[in-house]
């Protein structure tokens, strides 16, 4: 999925003196060669993505969960691999699909589940949602229910981060539907300006909701969008783990050094609808199948570590049920937990 | 005949300067776009060039001289064949004139032009008679000297220092700035500039570039950057050029700044101030002339302070700035100029939420907030003459809203007018209004009436600008009605 190298347009610029160290189209590093812990450890972790949205789809339908609920089945490796390139203190913002975000964030899955039912032990008192949901702890910004207003905000935390010099990146994430708001490049244009640190990761799943990307973008090259204000970009096989962890260290790297933002553009797909609610007719079920069956990133990372002889069938179940218990667990909690005390309705107003 | 150079408006609000130096001497040919003389306002040092050519024939105004009235002779140009002799026959322009010229246009006559006529601050109302034309310059006392209450925030014989409203405002933020490092403002031209309004004057050199920061002009994504920032416990000043822009940042500032409080369950909240001019200024027609008081006073999870006086300005603002939660400070360009006691105290902070009363009456309550109060002063100084014994509550804070005031107010004087610039259609007055019926209905002897600006956008013209502001006539019409002294 590599785009074709395009040619900086600041080169034909003579007197611009730093336009000739500009590029703005990066090559995607080589996929990271993973260890056998390290393998098993992104396995299990969009395991749970995979198994926890499932499940979320399913208490749903149950009517346990109401209103939107945007599932990430198919998009796991991308929150996974940039998660293995951050460092303690960084942080990361998305928007409503930030379900996986969080579970990568290492946040409790009982307090992720018991917000999407909305009970008082869920991260936000049950009072934020599915698509509103924080930890200070964790270094979790949100959840954040506006397409594109997450952008300048984890702007504004990387705006932060240099104001402390903490050397903390803010990992922000939005969609190729929000790469076309008007405040995206309103903050890249600050971001570049002043050298924020901070990677945007942009996960193009090929749908703005029902919309597809050349139905709704000019320029479908994503990584390209912040051309105009000089930052560089690159695309990054979504799909795959190890070429994600790469992305991840090689942008963090470059933020962090004081270069300034970078774009990461990861190639994915989602296989659900957009929300609970879309079934989805925009596109075909061969479409989903083709992705399903050569590119799931979970089954690559099964596979690599069968054909290595780094895990059994049986041990792999294993971790299998595992995660299930985990995710029973916080289902069973989601459920049981009980809804928060009527007195909640004017707390957390104001300080 | 000669041609008289007269004293230039630099600025919509501007009704007065300082002449600051002459860069030609009398007898110097002058030619079109020579600098003649430098003007000082508040906001600037401005030059002032010739247009046209001539010979500087008398300097009218010597340098140095201050608070010189736009549209007064500041010198005389000669033409060809003319001498000193003739500078007798032009004709000075008579004060009717002068008051009927129409806004900050230069000279009718285009004598002279300015140069640097591209300051952000092109907002102005000069239409004569009314509140709003106690205009923007220095040091101009505030609208009548009534008997103002005594602020019982301010300790008795604190010492009292004739401030403007604009040092006021740059003095809490440079307070708060050495008290605390978080502390930082941003916004379009706020630093290199000195601020489109000078209220950031100074900031830029005593706290450098990391903490005052001008941004480029993208109201929604510098506001969501300050919301970001502020998530993460900065307490940043976002000033707006004029809450106007606000409009393109306003859900950053609803659905960002007022809710991530109770979306994240009380973890984390934004602990920012959006401040900047609101409502109309003068002459700058329906886009930039708006009062957004009722628009943010309906959000749960703002702040909405609206200041009038220098004190309430600088002790409220430092307030808003230690406040954890989001605070919206409007703030307005006609008042930036006008000058009243601030308390010379070290650390002086006032309670957001806590109305002041500004003259206390037994007759009628008028409830008022920002540039609003400047009507209510002056009616007050009519209805004393009718005999009405008005009592003058300004809210100081537009929400949280201090009904408490307002009801001991209503109770005793059981008549209440409130004012505002903004729209009549659920305006902060109907809010008031409806509160009052809810809780004082029986001690009601009159409807509540509102005055409001008029249910129009706001037209340029200067006469049909000056109705649709409310006036003090209004006002005096409004008092009348509820004493049914009709």
């Amino acid at each position: 999925m590599a785009t074709a190298a395009r040619t900086s347009p600041a080169k034909a610029k003579a007197d611009a003196k730093p336009d000739t160290q500009f590029r703005g189209t990066l090559e995607a590093p080589q996929p990271a060669t993973l260890s056998k812990e390290q393998e098993l450890s992104a396995y299990k972790h969009m395991l749970l993505i995979r198994r926890f949205e499932e499940k979320a789809g399913q208490l749903y339908g149950m009517g346990f969960i109401g209103g939107f609920c945007h599932l990430y089945i198919g998009q796991e490796a991308v929150v996974t691999g940039m998660k293995l390139g951050m460092r303690e203190g960084d942080q990361m913002i998305t928007a409503y699909r930030d379900h996986g975000h969080m579970l990568a964030m290492d946040m409790d899955p009982r307090g992720v589940m018991a917000e999407l039912t909305g009970r008082r032990g869920g991260y936000s008192k049950g009072k934020g949602g599915s698509m509103h949901m924080f930890s200070k702890e964790n270094k979790f910004y949100g959840g954040h229910g506006i397409v594109g207003a997450q952008v300048s905000l984890g702007t504004g935390l990387a705006f932060a981060n240099k104001y402390r010099n903490d050397g903390s990146v803010c990992v922000t994430y939005f969609g190729d539907g929000a790469a076309n708001q008007g405040q995206v490049y309103e903050s890249f244009n600050m971001a570049s300006l002043w050298k924020l640190p901070v990677v945007y990761v942009i996960e193009n799943n090929r749908y703005a909701m029902g919309t597809s990307v050349t139905r709704s973008s000019a320029e479908t090259v994503f990584s390209q969008r912040g051309v105009s204000f000089r930052i560089p970009g690159m695309q990054v096989d979504g799909m795959d783990v190890r070429a994600v962890k790469s992305a991840s260290e090689y942008a963090l790297e470059h933020a962090r050094s004081g270069q300034g933002p970078i774009i990461l553009e990861m190639q994915t797909y989602r296989y659900r609808g957009h929300s609970m609610s879309d079934p989805a007719k925009y596109r075909s079920k061969d479409e989903v199948q083709k992705m399903r069956s050569e590119h799931d990133p979970i089954e690559q990372v099964k596979n690599r570590m069968i054909e290595q002889g780094w895990a059994s069938e049986e041990e792999l179940k294993t971790i299998d049920k595992d995660v299930r218990d985990v995710v029973a667990d916080s289902a069973d909690f989601a459920q049981t937990d009980p809804e928060p005390d009527a007195s909640e309705l004017y707390t957390d107003i104001l300080l | 005949m000669p041609i008289e150079i007269l004293m230039p408006a630099l600025s919509p609000t501007m009704e007065e300067g300082n002449l600051s130096k002459w860069l030609k001497n009398e007898g110097d040919s002058v030619a079109p776009g020579d600098v003649i003389a430098e003007i000082e306002t508040d906001k600037a040092t401005m030059e002032v060039e010739a247009v046209d050519e001539g010979t500087l024939g008398k300097i009218l105004i010597a340098a140095g001289t201050e608070g010189v009235k736009v549209n007064t002779p500041i010198a005389v140009l000669l033409q060809d064949g003319e001498s000193a002799g003739d500078i007798g026959s032009s004709k000075p322009p008579s004060s009717e004139d002068a008051a009927a010229s129409p806004v900050a246009n230069v000279d009718k006559e285009d004598k002279a032009t300015v140069s640097s006529a591209g300051d952000a601050g092109e907002k102005a109302r000069r239409s004569t008679d009314e509140p709003s034309s106690q205009a923007d310059n220095t040091k101009v006392p505030a609208t009548p000297k009534a008997e103002v209450a005594a602020d019982p925030d301010i300790p008795a014989g604190t010492e009292m220092v004739a401030t403007t409203v604009r040092e006021a405002l740059r003095d809490a933020m440079a307070e708060e700035m050495r008290r605390d490092q978080d502390v930082f403002v941003m916004g379009e031209e706020v630093a290199e500039y000195q601020g489109a309004y000078k209220i950031t004057q100074g900031l830029l050199q005593e706290f450098g570039p990391q903490r005052v920061v001008d941004t480029p002009i993208t109201e929604h994504g510098f506001a969501g950057v300050g919301v970001g920032a502020a998530m993460s416990g900065l307490k940043p000043i976002v000033e707006f050029m004029t809450f106007n822009f606000a409009m393109q940042a306003i859900d950053q500032i609803v659905n960002s700044a007022a809710k991530t409080l109770y979306m994240s369950g009380g973890q984390m909240g934004a602990p920012i101030v959006f401040r900047g001019p609101n409502g109309a200024a003068a002459r700058v027609g329906a886009q930039h002339s708006q009062d957004y008081a009722a628009w943010y006073s309906h959000i749960p999870g703002l702040k909405v302070v609206q200041p009038y006086t220098a004190a309430d300005a600088k002790g409220l603002l430092k307030a808003a700035i230690r406040d954890p939660n989001p605070v919206i400070f409007l703030e307005n360009e006609i008042l930036y100029g006008q000058s009243f006691d601030v308390p010379k105290l070290d650390d002086f902070v006032l309670p957001i939420g806590k109305a002041r009363i500004h003259k206390q009456g037994k007759d009628v309550t008028i409830v008022s907030a920002g540039i609003g109060m400047t009507y209510a002063v002056k009616a007050e100084l009519e209805l004393r003459e009718m005999g009405i014994d008005a009592e003058i509550i300004d809210l100081r804070t537009i929400r949280p809203l201090d009904f408490d005031t307002i009801l001991a107010s209503v109770k005793k004087t059981n008549r209440l007018v409130t004012i505002e610039e903004g729209f009549p259609q659920n305006s902060v007055g109907d809010h008031i209004a409806s509160q009052v019926m809810q809780r004082a209905f029986d001690y009601l002897d009159a409807p509540v009436i509102t005055v409001c600006g008029k249910d129009v956008p706001m037209p340029y013209a200067a006469n049909l600008e000056k109705l649709a502001l409310p006036s003090v006539a209004d006002v005096v019409e409004a008092v009348k009605t509820v004493t049914y002294r009709g």
